[in-house]
């Protein structure tokens, strides 16, 4: 496939996340969460194309897509794990689990890894408290984490960590 | 099918209900986020399969409903008509439920409650103690209806009240009404929502907009989505009804985009509302016209601010602007707005059906209805929790939630997310609402309650709100942008072992100099939880700053990780997931710590059955 092609695949794609808003520039936010969750991060070329599509400057897209925390311009891990650091979390025990992580993966929350293998980030709730301290890998929640679960995960994801299970 | 009419309306709910026997076995299943993460989708599917499995579907109905608040003991099954209350159920429990209790009447003991305090086992809903003592009027449904269901909600009367309304009341008195019942804005600021539809309606512009934020960025506080996903006709027609009353025909859902059940669900329920009929053109044949969109933040916690939200609405950053000029006025493209909470909206229903009267008849002088808090941090029932305003906090924490986990001692409640305040024990016995807890320095916010006890350190606590204002601040006022920041390095400084005499005073003044210099709330209370642990708890900031000491055990650099000799018993266990392989000792020997490699992971103190690694 060609560069071009590749270009003017993105550029439909996009096309028709718009048109699910009926082009309404009101919803920049939302279609660039649509783009983001499409292409798992927010290509120059397909911010060019909400620009370009939608009639507003690419300096406003731009703007956008760096105010708001939930988006990335550069590419994001195969595997995506958000420690929730909400109150609730945070009093029971969220900040061993996330310096855990932060050493085990040498990642800071918010980085990728080189290898695009790893990407690690903070979220300020995600209202489920009863559940916390509540991290998320790929999706899927893990309630009542401690330290020695988190190297439980990280192992199954293939990291070399010390668990109690050898 | 379409509904044209209020006679359509009605004879549709006759014929629901009709069609529905209360006496039926019907199996609940609690849907919402937090038994979702316990496994609760492949629960229901579970129930699904053995129920066609034995051609049990005359007999049983099942029903996956929205959040029932006691988020602890997960996933919840309620069985209906008896309200036998199970918890922790399992896949293998499924079968049994269903032949045993449910077609048999027997109760299975051991997926009933136990009361902690008095060790009894619990098999009425209504007779566990996390429920006993609410006051369930907006949160009760949830338990009720399927959310993606219209039918279920017109089942207990939903749209009445829209319906009321748009059959012979004038705006004005709807507006009147709402006044009169004393409706306070659930999001936090307090303010009655019935003047804000008046100088909506009174506003010069067309169009009106009536939006509801449902950007619930308050850290610990999850209420609201809990009745986004559990119940969004309420909001809905919480909504149509303000609208009708404000005069506009364009509302806006504003949610945030870490709650991907809410959003799917009220987008449901507005699809179903437009296909019904409740929502659109001319609904029910009364010349008024109302319809609702979805937007979804972008992770910005200022977006909960009005003016920022507008702002998110209209595309751009979410920046927040001087409020000379009222959002009632000039909101949302410039055109008279009425913003309301999600809680707010879902109180109007209730308000129009019940009267003003029956409202003011709960609640303190100036705050009226029920409060849903989130009672969630070191306490045994994490949950929702709905009450009437004027309960104590004492009630709540230690009837409703059951006081603290073992070990621990009750410290402190911040309520009011990072606008609020820490309140000590010595204020357990106050009567809880919207002015009582601006008093001691903290404030209702949206109601997050987050119980700490004595392993949470004060001083750490002010400084996570503040780095958590730090990375939300928008950055547009100098006070808020810088201030922010220079408090949180002085906490900084004090939590890692660099205090210095006079810090707690530079924190007082640059407090003081956010409060009146900052363009918006987010600045002009972020330095509420520092005054008032600085209030509450000045003995904390001292040990940390003279003595270079955490109380609390949890600033690491003031802080050591030992291992008691008497409590060892050498099993090897700590050294072994030690990271830093920094514990040594002979097997069956009491453990050293070498403190010289310790990076204080705290895999030692997690992973000890004997708690016999001390923190000093």
């Amino acid at each position: 496939m060609s560069e071009v092609n590749s270009v003017e695949k993105m550029e439909l794609k996009v096309k028709d996340i718009i048109q699910k808003y009926g082009s309404d520039r009101g919803f920049v936010v939302p279609i660039l969460q649509d783009v983001q969750k499409e292409f798992n991060y927010l290509p120059k070329e397909a911010l060019n194309a909400v620009s370009s599509h939608l009639d507003v400057a690419i300096s406003r897209i731009f703007e956008v897509a760096t105010f708001y925390k939930a988006f990335s311009l550069t590419p994001r891990g195969r595997h995506q794990l958000s420690l929730c650091v909400g109150t609730a979390c945070y009093v029971r025990g969220a900040p061993l689990i996330e310096s855990n992580i932060e050493r085990v993966l040498d990642l800071r929350p918010g980085k990728t890894s080189p290898d695009l293998e790893f990407s690690f980030d903070t979220v300020n709730c995600l209202g489920s408290c009863a559940l916390g301290p509540i991290l998320v890998v790929d999706g899927e929640y893990q309630g009542q984490m401690t330290v020695s679960k988190t190297n439980k995960v990280l192992k199954k994801l293939g990291k070399k960590v010390k668990t109690d299970e050898n | 099918m379409k509904i044209k009419s209020f006679k359509e309306l009605k004879s549709l709910r006759e014929k629901i209900s009709n069609s529905r026997d209360p006496e039926k076995n019907c199996i609940t299943i609690c849907a919402g986020t937090g038994c979702l993460a316990y496994g609760a989708q492949s629960l229901v599917n579970k129930f699904k399969a053995e129920i066609e499995k034995d051609n049990l579907e005359e007999e049983i109905d099942i029903r996956s409903t929205g959040c029932h608040g006691f988020c602890e003991q997960g996933p919840v099954v309620v069985i209906y008509p008896e309200k036998v209350f199970y918890r922790r159920v399992g896949l293998d429990d499924a079968a049994e439920v269903i032949h045993k209790t449910v077609l048999n009447g027997e109760i299975l003991d051991r997926l009933l409650y136990t009361d902690p305090s008095s060790g009894e086992k619990i098999i009425h809903e209504d007779d566990v103690p996390f429920y006993k003592k609410q006051m369930r009027l907006v949160f009760g449904m949830n338990g009720q209806i399927d959310p993606k269901s219209l039918e279920d909600y017109l089942a207990i009367g939903g749209y009445s009240a829209l319906a009321k309304v748009l059959n012979g009341m004038e705006p004005g008195a709807v507006i009147e009404e709402v006044k009169k019942a004393n409706l306070r804005g659930r999001g936090g600021g307090g303010f009655s929502a019935g003047w804000k539809w008046e100088s909506t309606r009174k506003a010069k512009g067309d169009p009106k907009y009536v939006i509801c934020n449902a950007d619930e960025g308050d850290p610990g506080a999850y209420m609201d989505r809990s009745l986004l996903e559990g119940n969004p006709h309420s909001i809905l027609e919480g909504m149509m009804i303000g609208a009708y009353a404000i005069g506009s025909n364009e509302g806006y859902i504003y949610v945030r985009n870490e709650y991907p059940l809410a959003v799917k669900n009220v987008t449901i329920a507005i699809e179903k509302g437009r296909e019904l009929g409740v929502l659109g053109e001319d609904i029910l044949d009364s010349g008024f016209s109302f319809d609702i969109k979805v937007n979804r933040g972008g992770g910005a916690f200022v977006c909960g601010e009005s003016s920022a939200l507008f702002a998110s609405l209209e595309g751009r950053t979410g920046e927040p602007r001087a409020k000379y000029i009222h959002a009632t006025d000039r909101g949302l493209n410039n055109k008279p707005t009425n913003l309301n909470n999600v809680e707010t909206w879902a109180n109007v229903p209730l308000i129009i059906n019940k009267g003003a009267e029956w409202y003011q008849s709960i609640g303190t002088e100036n705050s009226k209805g029920t409060k849903i808090f989130s009672l969630v941090g070191k306490i045994n029932n994490t949950g929702l929790v709905e009450i009437p305003m004027g309960m104590t906090l004492r009630e709540i924490i230690e009837d409703i939630g059951g006081g603290t986990p073992k070990g621990g001692k009750f410290k402190a409640v911040q309520t009011g997310g990072p606008s609020g305040g820490c309140i000590p024990e010595q204020f357990l016995d106050m009567p809880i609402d919207f002015d009582a807890l601006t008093k001691v320095g903290s404030m209702m916010g949206s109601g997050g309650m987050i119980v700490m006890d004595d392993r949470t350190c004060m001083v750490d606590v002010a400084r996570y709100f503040l780095k958590f204002l730090e990375g939300e601040s928008c950055g547009k006022c100098v006070p808020c942008r810088e201030g922010v920041r220079r408090m949180r390095e002085i906490l900084d400084d004090i939590c890692e072992g660099r205090g210095r005499e006079g810090d707690v005073e530079i924190l007082e003044s640059i407090s003081h100099a956010l409060i009146d210099g900052s363009l918006c709330a987010l600045g002009a209370t972020a330095p509420n939880p520092v005054l008032s642990t600085i209030k509450y708890f000045r003995e904390e900031y001292s040990a940390h700053i003279q003595e270079k000491k955490c109380p609390a055990g949890v600033c690491k650099e003031l802080i050591r990780y030992k291992i008691d000799e008497e409590n060892c018993n050498g099993c090897g266990v700590c050294a072994r997931l030690c990271p830093a392989e920094c514990i040594s000792g002979e097997k069956k020997q009491p453990h050293v710590i070498d403190q010289e490699k310790c990076i204080k992971c705290g895999s030692c103190r997690e992973s000890c059955k004997f708690d016999a690694v001390i923190v000093e």
